[in-house]
């Protein structure tokens, strides 16, 4: 713990640390551009020098010097304020004055740091360098001119995205940052070199020329693009949300998001249902609530309703829809609309359990059936996190790639059964084992993966007598868990559902079901995209996307977290809690809750799991299944990254992205 | 006194006798190199510090010293490697080419007694890409080495192994900035990595690794069979040793030649270069260690010791000793605007006062060329080679400023004159400021 004094302030920093972390624990503003926490040191920028005694009589760049003890640190002497201001000036002078047109200005480091450190007034007189703009992709927008060659992107791409993509040619002044050959870069993150850019160098192709910052209304929420739960910060103007920025969550997203989570909201604007509708003739005209709402009652279902839910749901939609579904006497609740009938009975045995964050410090991971890259971006980074720090990957399942180094075992499951030396020995040696079951390996190896808990040692403790559960159900569904917690699961799954024949069946948001097989239902669809779901509905209820309401919504590990609503619903469109309020009422089965409040602590009451917030407290009781895996993964359940739900594929920005990254390269193959 | 014919380390410098392994050992290398290392790492490095041979790559950093910075053991498995920097780009030098080319086994011989020193596993020389005849020599010769047993497993009998590897640049000066160096070794863009940490701690792929130019590695075979003491009698206290000169420009035969540190320019010149071209009173400024040192005005490097402390007395440096001696026929301004296009277009564009700053003074140094600016441009020039000076990750962006401050700290005048000349005469700017 090297004890320095900063500016005559004495501070104690742990080991490790460099002198600019240093200053900022003495609470001493050091600016820099190449500097940043979550990416190496690479020193280049030079605007965070620092007098430093005992040292070189020249100024040092803090964010490369570790903190040493009795180490004298100056930020405010003369030398250091002309060293700022000749940085400063050498950074401005081939810079484009242009900030009146860049999407930028009022966000931008450089902006800021020229306003605090700057002389004010160049002394340049010679022409401006001019780059041209490089492609990289339909998420980053280039303007090369403005680029500073901080490498934050470069580094970014490398170590966090596991892209090496992006990258500098050139030298000197001529020194330039480009994708690699100009394609596209292929990361499912590269929307965040946008916000790690901190010029205008590369901003948000889509968002170009919508707005300026101190325009925009933000409203904190919750992605709903993956199970994730990334934190999100919903910049709205007016009724429509502009764009989506993440939230620094250090146990779920740390500052990253996904480009879905990102770019997916102009899909909000589009496709979407603004009235109700009543199908007549086949066809569904346009009604009123009333309308609607009598056509629901005129089916006199009694208790033969069925409910199932979406991806995108939060809890309070399901918890009305549950309690509507109660008080007219029926259970049948179902989530999983793929017709996944995995074992619900145990929620932790279904659950996350090692922690977004804690897959960081797995030594030895075992992924079955999951393209973790497509399913959960922001776990695939904790995973590369964990090999930086030495955990070797094993993998069972058709061989993708994942961005780091995975050591395949084959597509067939019945090596859960069987596992390699290999992997038997790197599980051995393991302190912290992980097993990840993907959506693809729980119908046929859920019992085989769950034996692993006993024969790998899974659940332990740890040497400084922590608790570690490294038996992990990666979920895709932002509403998986909360359904779950809610009891949305039968035994056999959606099978269930069908053979009870329910007369009355509600579609939550459900747009990947087999409608097919609800034929003699009458279908009742709630929700917000006219997708698939309100082709197949009888009638149509126009609902609230996640940036419309309020709602809960838990995470792949458990992690209870609340959104609050950015815009209102278009049209007639309602929130959808309000929605089965109002129906129940019609159905003479009035809902006893009249705010949201009230059905939170209805909800509270009834799945006391919801009633904080945080990680939920699952009881550890895995049930006991046939451990005999068999079959073989033809696939992953993602077949494009861009498109897995209602609202990206009315994504003008998600369909360009599929079209460029995913079938790119079959494209370029068919145009030959 | 000058240095004699039997105390020359260099003795095929002029490719007068053949480079082959034959002939080196007719000249004593590679004679009984094993007892060279029966010495043992410790002796070795205690003669090479007794010596006072300071490196001979521009910083002048005790060679001795620097060896002895290595782990004497590997507690974690790490081999440790020498890399021997043959990669002269400065303008002016062309010192380890001569090595290279007429005497590679001093270099080698210097590599196995080097890296046994240090400990190290191997030793990859980094010659210069553009330096092709020069690397096939090298190839060659580390292959005789290998066919005669000197290298490879139990190098010279010795019991030790040691592997010497060739590695060819592609053109960058800046690769040969020791830590630049090691990334291109590694396969990456040659940029200098930050330091902390040092190479001795992490240098190539992470291993301690020690950085030394040719020059330093192949006189070390000689020093440990003459003696630390002989080695040092040569040269003042503390610039002990002989070294190569190479010395370019308006003299009457320019050349490379070995003599004593510390040797007067003036005996330097009259010695080996015939004089100055039309005589000394013709002579405008020397530059005495490589482009990136300042020049010195005639008539303070005339009787000036030829050494790393009386060229730094002057406010320049000895550098690579690569004197470049310019007469009075030479436009001052030109010859530095032109080093400034150099360390513009060699810089790496990694850190910022070095990618911004080298482009601007270069621009402003035409346009002063021509006189085609204003007179406060001297001093906002000035100010922008001090924004550079000392901020950057590497010393590129010193080398980069030193020639120009130099210039204007003893060619002001003559800058100043240019600009006044160009606007029609000292009055012009008060005219037109009248109008």
């Amino acid at each position: 713990m090297p004890k320095l004094k900063v500016d005559g302030i004495e501070v104690e920093v742990p080991q490790g640390a460099t002198v600019l972390q240093a200053c900022e624990a003495a609470g001493k503003e050091i600016p820099r551009f190449c500097y940043h926490e979550r990416l190496s040191i690479a020193g280049n920028c030079r605007m965070c020098l620092v007098e430093v005694k005992p040292g070189p009589p020249k100024p040092q760049a803090s964010c490369a010097l570790p903190a040493a003890d009795n180490q004298e640190v100056f930020t405010t002497t003369p030398m250091v304020k002309q060293a700022r201001e000749g940085v400063m000036e050498f950074l401005l002078i081939n810079h484009p004055l242009d900030c009146p047109i860049c999407d930028q200005g009022g966000e931008c480091d450089l902006q800021d740091q020229s306003m605090a450190y700057g002389r004010g007034q160049s002394r340049y007189d010679e022409n401006k360098r001019a780059v041209t703009e490089k492609y990289m992709g339909p998420i980053v927008k280039t303007v090369m001119t403005r680029c500073i060659q901080c490498t934050r992107c470069v580094r970014f791409a490398e170590e966090v995205a596991g892209v090496e993509e992006i990258g500098a040619i050139y030298r000197g002044e001529d020194m330039q940052i480009t994708s690699y050959l100009e394609q596209a870069v292929t990361s499912e993150l590269s929307g965040n070199v946008v916000d790690l850019c901190p010029v205008g160098a590369l901003t948000s192709k889509p968002y170009a020329f919508e707005a300026r910052p101190w325009e925009l209304k933000k409203t904190l929420a919750i992605d709903v693009m993956d199970a994730v739960g990334t934190n999100i910060r919903l910049d709205s103007r007016g009724r429509q949300v502009l764009r989506a920025l993440p939230v620094i969550n250090e146990d779920v997203n740390e500052e990253w998001a996904s480009d879905k989570t990102r770019h997916a909201v102009d899909g909000l604007v589009r496709r979407r249902l603004d009235r109700p509708y009543i199908r007549v003739n086949g066809k569904l005209q346009p009604a009123s609530w009333e309308e609607a709402f009598a056509a629901i009652k005129a089916v006199d279902a009694g208790s033969s309703v069925a409910a199932i839910h979406g991806d995108l749901v939060d809890c309070e939609t399901l918890f009305a829809a549950k309690a509507l579904l109660q008080s007219l006497g029926s259970s049948l609740l179902e989530g999983r609309q793929t017709g996944m009938d995995y074992d619900a009975s145990n929620l932790a045995a279904v659950n996350f359990n090692t922690t977004i964050a804690g897959t960081e410090r797995a030594d030895a991971i075992l992924i079955v059936g999951s393209n973790v890259r497509w399913e959960a971006p922001l776990v695939n980074t904790r995973i590369r996190k964990a090999i930086k720090r030495g955990a070797r990957v094993f993998a069972i399942g058709p061989q993708t790639e994942l961005t780091y180094k995975v050591e395949w075992l084959g597509a067939d499951l019945s090596i859960l059964g069987k596992l390699p030396e290999a992997v038997l020995d790197a599980f051995g040696k393991a302190e912290r084992p992980m097993v990840i079951v993907g959506g693809a390996a729980l119908k046929g190896g859920q019992g085989a993966s769950l034996a692993l808990v006993g024969s790998l040692n899974l659940v332990r403790t740890l040497e400084d007598g922590t608790a570690w559960n490294g038996y992990n159900v990666l979920h895709m569904a932002a509403a998986r868990n909360g359904g779950l917690m809610l009891g949305y699961h039968q035994p056999g799954g959606l099978a269930d559902v069908v053979a009870a024949r329910p007369k009355l069946a509600f579609f939550l948001g459900a747009d990947e079901v087999d409608y097919a097989r609800f034929d003699t239902s009458f279908k009742v669809y709630v929700g917000h995209h006219g997708d698939k779901g309100a082709g197949a509905a009888d009638v149509v209820l126009p609902g609230a996307s996640y940036a419309e309401k309020s709602g809960t919504w838990v995470n792949l590990e458990g992690r209870v977290q609340r959104g609050e609503r950015a815009v209102f619903p278009p049209g007639d469109a309602r929130e959808d809690w309000t929605i089965f309020r109002a129906l129940s009422a019609v159905l003479g089965q009035t809902l006893p809750f009249d705010t949201l409040e009230e059905l939170r602590a209805a909800m509270a009451y009834d799945t006391p799991l919801l009633a904080g917030l945080g990680l939920a407290a699952l009881e550890w009781k895995p049930p006991v299944l046939d451990a005999v895996a068999s079959g073989t993964l033809a696939g992953y359940p993602i077949q494009d990254f861009y498109l897995t739900n209602a609202i990206c594929r009315a994504s003008p920005t998600m369909q360009e992205c599929s079209s460029v990254i995913t079938h790119g390269a079959q494209l370029a193959e068919a145009a030959e | 006194m000058a240095l004699a014919d039997k105390d020359r380390i260099f003795t095929n410098v002029y490719g007068f006798q053949p480079w082959n392994v034959d002939a080196a050992i007719a000249r004593g290398d590679w004679d009984n190199t094993k007892d060279l290392l029966a010495l043992g790492q410790d002796k070795i490095i205690d003669i090479m510090k007794a010596s006072g041979l300071r490196g001979r790559g521009g910083a002048g950093f005790p060679t001795g010293m620097k060896w002895s910075f290595m782990p004497k053991e590997s507690k974690d498995g790490r081999p440790s490697f020498l890399v021997i920097n043959a990669d002269e780009s400065e303008p002016g030098s062309c010192k380890d080419r001569e090595i290279i080319r007429h005497d590679p086994h001093k270099l080698i011989e210097g590599a196995l007694v080097a890296g046994f020193a240090m400990r190290a596993r191997a030793a990859y020389i980094y010659i210069r890409g553009e330096y092709i005849r020069e690397a096939e020599t090298l190839f060659a010769a580390v292959a005789e080495a290998y066919d005669r047993g000197f290298l490879g497993k139990n190098a010279c009998g010795s019991g030790y192994d040691f592997d010497v590897f060739v590695h060819r640049g592609a053109g960058a000066y800046i690769c040969g900035e020791e830590t630049a160096m090691l990334e291109s070794l590694e396969g990456k863009k040659g940029q200098p990595r930050l330091k902390p940490p040092f190479p001795a701690g992490a240098g190539l792929y992470g291993c301690p690794t020690t950085v030394n130019n040719v020059e330093s590695i192949a006189v070390a075979p000689t020093i440990l069979r003459r003696g630390a003491a002989w080695f040092a009698s040569f040269g003042r206290e503390k610039n002990e040793g002989t070294k190569l000169f190479q010395i370019s420009g308006h003299v009457n035969t320019p050349c490379v030649v070995e003599e004593e540190m510390s040797i007067s320019f003036r005996e330097l010149i009259e010695r080996h270069c015939g004089g100055i071209r039309g005589g000394w009173d013709n002579l405008l400024a020397v530059i005495p260690g490589g482009s990136s040192v300042p020049l010195v005005p005639a008539a303070q490097i005339m009787d000036a010791p030829m050494d790393f402390d009386g060229l730094k007395a002057l406010g320049s440096g000895l550098g690579t000793a690569a004197v470049i001696v310019m007469d009075k026929s030479t436009d001052i301004v030109r010859a530095i605007s032109r080093l400034s296009y150099f360390y513009k277009h060699e810089s790496c564009g990694q850190c910022t006062p070095c990618r911004e700053g080298t482009g601007w003074m270069w621009r402003v140094m035409e346009r002063l060329r021509t006189g085609d600016a204003d007179l406060s441009e001297i001093d906002t020039l000035q100010q922008v080679t001090k924004q550079v000076e000392g901020h950057t990750i590497c010393a590129l962006g010193d080398a980069a400023a030193w020639p120009i401050q130099g210039l204007i700290r003893h060619f002001r005048p003559e800058i100043e004159r240019r600009i006044t000349e160009k606007r029609g005469g000292g009055l012009a700017p008060m005219m037109e400021a009248a109008e």
